[in-house]
C-alpha cells in the first residue's frame, strides 16, 4: 500500500490521532467510562494500520517482535506487582489504600498503575497476533 | 506474613511465568520453575497445618470483604487438593529437565515452563477460590495454557489433540458459565457460601435446574467422564511425558474437586442427590465408564493411551464415590483423587524415562525392558499394582472405602461388581508386565537405564505409592475429615 498516496498520507494524518485517543482513554480511565483494554486495543489499532499500510518490515523496525513479547510480559509484572507491594505495605493483594496517603489516593493510584499494566499488555498481544497473521507467509 | 500466604500461593506461579518470559533462558526457566513448585507445596503444607488448627481460612483479595469481593476460601478440602497439585508440580517439574530438553525445541523451552507456570497457578486457583466466577477465570487460565502445553508435543497428532480438547474444554468451560451465570441471576451472588445460603430459597425455580445442569455438564466434560471424554486419551498420548504426568496427576483432580464443592457445598446435597436422581446418573456413567474404559484399555497398543484410558476408568472410581453420597464413599473420592495423582503420575513419569531412552512406548518395543531399564520396569509395575488395587499399595486403600460406601448404602452388586472391575485393571497391567518381563528382546542395540534426575523423582511418587498404601493417617484420615466436613456430620 506504500505507492497509493492517499492511504499513505491519510494513515500519517490519523495515526498520532489514534495514539492521543488511546492516551487519553488510558488516562481517563479511573475518572471515566475507558481504561487499559480499551486504550490498548486503540493503540495496537494504530500500530496496526502502520503496519498494513507501510508493510510489516517497517512496523517491525518500529515494534521488534522480541520488545513486543517482553512487553506482554512487563504489563502483566506491572499489575502483578502492584498487588505484591501493597502485600509488602501490610495490606492484602491489591488492596490499593496503602499506596497513598489517603484511601482515595492509594486508590488513584492504583488502578492507575494497574490499568497502565493492562493497557501495555493488551496493545503488545494486538501487535503480536498481527504479526503472527501477517507474517505466515515467511 | 502468614496471613498473606492464600494470595501467595496463587500470585508466585502467575508472577513467575511473566519472568520466564522476559528471561527467554530455558535452564533458568527451569530453576525457576522448580524453586516456585517447592515454593508453593511448603506454602500449602503451612496453610494445611493452619486450617487443620481453625477450620476455614478466609482472604479477602483487594481488601474487599466476602460476599461482595473475591474471596479465597480454604478448608480441609481445597486445602487438600492444594497439597496434591503443588506436591506433584514439585516432583514434576524437578523431573522435567532432561525430558523436555527431549521432547521440545529449546528455543520453545522457555515458553513450555511459562505455559507450565500459567497452568498450575490456574489449577492452584481453581481450588483456592470461594468465588464461582472466579472459578471461570481460573478454568480459562489453566485450561489455554494447557492446550499450548499439549500442542507442543512431539508428534504432529499432537496439534488436533489440543484443538479437540480446545473445542471441548471451551464447550465446557461455557457451559459452567452460563450455569454460573443463571445463578447469578437468581440469587444475586457470586460468592459460594453466599450461594450456599441463598440458593435453597430459589430451589424450586426452573432456573437453578437448568444452572445446575450447565455446570455439572461443563465440569464433567473437564473432569472426562464416559461419555464425554473424547478429548482425554489423545491430549495424553501426544502431549509431552511430563505434561501427561502432570495433566493426569492434577488437571482432572481438580476438575473432581469443583464437583464436589459445587455438588456438596454451593448447591448442597439434598438439592443434587435428593431431590434430584443426581446419584443415580453419575453412578451409572461411573460404572460404564469403569468397564468400557478398562476393556478398550487393554486392547491398546501405545502404553501411554493404555494409561489414558486407564485414567478414565479410575475417574469413573472417583465419581462413583461421590455419587454413593456417604461418608466412606466420599472419603474413597477425596483419598483416590491423592492415590490416584501419585500412581498414576509415576506411571507417566516411568513412561517419560522410556520414552527418552528408546524413543517410543509402544508395548511392543518395551520387550525384555525388565533386564535393560530395571528400575523403571519396577516402578511400572509398583503403579500398575496400584491400579489394579493390590494390598500394600496406594490404589487398595481407595478401593477398600468404596467398597465400604458402597455396602453402607446396600449396594452390594456395586460392591461385587467393583471387584470384578479390578480384574480388568489387572488384564491390562498384565500385559505390560508381561511384555517387559516374559519376552525376550530381538532388538540388539544396547540400552542404558534413564538418567538419576527423572529416577529420583519418579521414586519419590513410587515410594509413596506403597507408604501411603500401609499409613494411611495422613491420606485417608485427611479425606475422610474433608468428607466429614462436607457432609456436615
Amino acid at each position: 500500500m506504500k505507492h497509493h498516496i492517499v492511504p499513505r498520507v491519510i494513515a500519517k494524518l490519523f495515526i498520532p490521532g489514534i495514539i492521543l485517543f488511546g492516551l487519553y482513554v488510558q488516562f481517563h480511565g479511573d475518572y471515566g467510562p475507558g481504561g487499559g483494554f480499551q486504550a490498548g486495543v486503540i493503540i495496537g489499532a494504530a500500530m496496526i494500520l502502520y503496519g498494513l499500510i507501510y508493510g510489516l518490515n517497517d512496523l517491525k523496525k518500529v515494534a521488534p517482535s522480541n520488545i513486543i513479547i517482553s512487553l506482554i510480559a512487563f504489563g502483566f509484572l506491572l499489575y502483578a506487582g502492584v498487588g505484591i507491594v501493597t502485600q509488602i505495605l501490610g495490606a492484602n493483594f491489591l488492596e490499593y489504600g496503602v499506596l497513598g496517603h489517603t484511601q482515595k489516593e492509594g486508590q488513584h493510584i492504583g488502578i492507575i498503575l494497574v490499568e497502565l499494566g493492562v493497557g501495555i499488555t493488551v496493545a503488545s498481544v494486538m501487535v503480536i497476533i498481527f504479526y503472527m497473521f501477517a507474517g505466515r507467509k515467511n | 506474613m502468614l496471613s498473606q500466604l492464600p494470595a501467595l500461593q496463587v500470585v508466585i506461579p502467575l508472577i513467575a511465568a511473566p519472568l520466564c518470559v522476559i528471561l527467554r533462558n530455558k535452564e533458568i526457566s527451569c530453576l525457576v520453575s522448580q524453586a516456585v513448585s517447592i515454593v508453593s507445596f511448603l506454602i500449602s503444607l503451612i496453610l494445611l497445618q493452619q486450617v487443620l488448627n481453625q477450620n476455614v481460612i478466609s482472604y479477602a483479595l483487594g481488601g474487599w470483604l466476602a460476599p461482595i469481593g473475591i474471596e479465597y476460601r480454604l478448608d480441609i478440602l481445597n486445602t487438600f487438593i492444594l497439597v496434591i497439585v503443588s506436591g506433584i508440580s514439585s516432583i514434576v517439574t524437578i523431573y522435567s529437565k532432561k525430558s523436555i530438553e527431549h521432547e521440545i525445541d529449546s528455543e520453545k523451552i522457555y515458553l513450555f515452563y511459562t505455559g507450565y507456570l500459567l497452568m498450575f497457578s490456574g489449577l492452584l486457583g481453581m481450588s483456592i477460590t470461594g468465588d464461582a466466577f472466579n472459578v471461570f477465570v481460573f478454568i480459562e487460565i489453566s485450561s489455554l495454557s494447557s492446550y499450548a502445553m499439549i500442542a507442543m508435543g512431539k508428534d504432529r497428532r499432537a496439534v488436533s489433540a489440543s484443538f479437540t480438547y480446545l473445542v471441548m474444554g471451551t464447550v465446557g468451560a461455557t457451559f459452567f458459565l452460563i450455569g454460573v451465570g443463571l445463578m447469578y441471576a437468581m440469587t444475586g451472588t457470586l460468592n459460594m457460601a453466599d450461594l450456599a445460603e441463598r440458593l435453597p430459597k430459589v430451589y424450586e425455580t426452573k432456573a437453578i435446574l437448568v444452572s445446575f445442569a450447565f455446570i455439572s455438564i461443563g465440569i464433567l466434560l473437564k473432569l472426562a467422564l464416559f461419555p464425554l471424554h473424547l478429548w482425554l486419551p489423545n491430549a495424553y498420548t501426544y502431549a509431552p511425558s511430563v505434561v501427561s504426568a502432570f495433566l493426569s496427576a492434577t488437571a482432572t483432580k481438580v476438575a473432581i474437586y469443583l464437583l464436589i464443592r459445587f455438588g456438596y457445598t454451593v448447591f448442597g446435597s439434598d438439592f443434587v442427590f435428593i431431590k434430584y436422581p443426581t446419584a443415580e446418573i453419575l453412578a451409572s456413567l461411573a460404572i460404564v465408564a469403569i468397564i468400557v474404559c478398562s476393556l478398550v484399555a487393554i486392547f491398546q497398543t501405545n502404553i501411554k493411551r493404555l494409561l489414558a484410558f486407564s485414567s478414565l476408568a479410575q475417574v469413573g472410581y472417583i465419581i462413583l464415590g461421590i455419587s454413593l453420597n456417604n461418608l466412606n464413599g466420599l472419603t474413597a473420592a477425596i483419598v483416590h483423587i491423592f492415590n490416584h495423582a501419585i500412581s498414576k503420575g509415576a506411571l507417566f513419569l516411568a513412561m517419560g524415562c522410556i520414552a527418552l531412552v528408546i524413543g517410543s512406548v509402544k508395548i511392543k518395543d518395551m520387550e525384555g525392558l525388565g533386564k535393560k531399564m530395571p528400575f523403571t520396569a519396577f516402578a511400572i509395575v509398583i503403579g500398575g499394582l496400584s491400579l489394579i488395587g493390590v494390598p500394600l499399595t496406594a490404589g487398595f486403600i481407595s478401593k477398600w472405602y468404596i467398597i465400604l460406601g458402597a455396602l453402607d448404602k446396600g449396594w452390594w452388586v456395586l460392591a461385587i461388581l467393583l471387584l470384578l472391575t479390578s480384574l480388568l485393571a489387572l488384564v491390562y497391567v498384565w500385559r505390560i508386565i508381561e511384555a517387559m518381563y516374559f519376552r525376550s528382546s530381538e532388538n540388539v542395540y544396547k540400552i542404558n537405564e534413564a538418567p538419576i534426575s527423572m529416577l529420583i523423582p519418579m521414586y519419590v511418587l513410587v515410594i509413596m505409592t506403597i507408604y501411603f498404601g500401609i499409613e494411611t493417617s495422613f491420606s485417608a484420615g485427611l479425606a475422610s475429615e474433608a468428607a466429614k466436613f462436607l457432609i456436615g456430620t
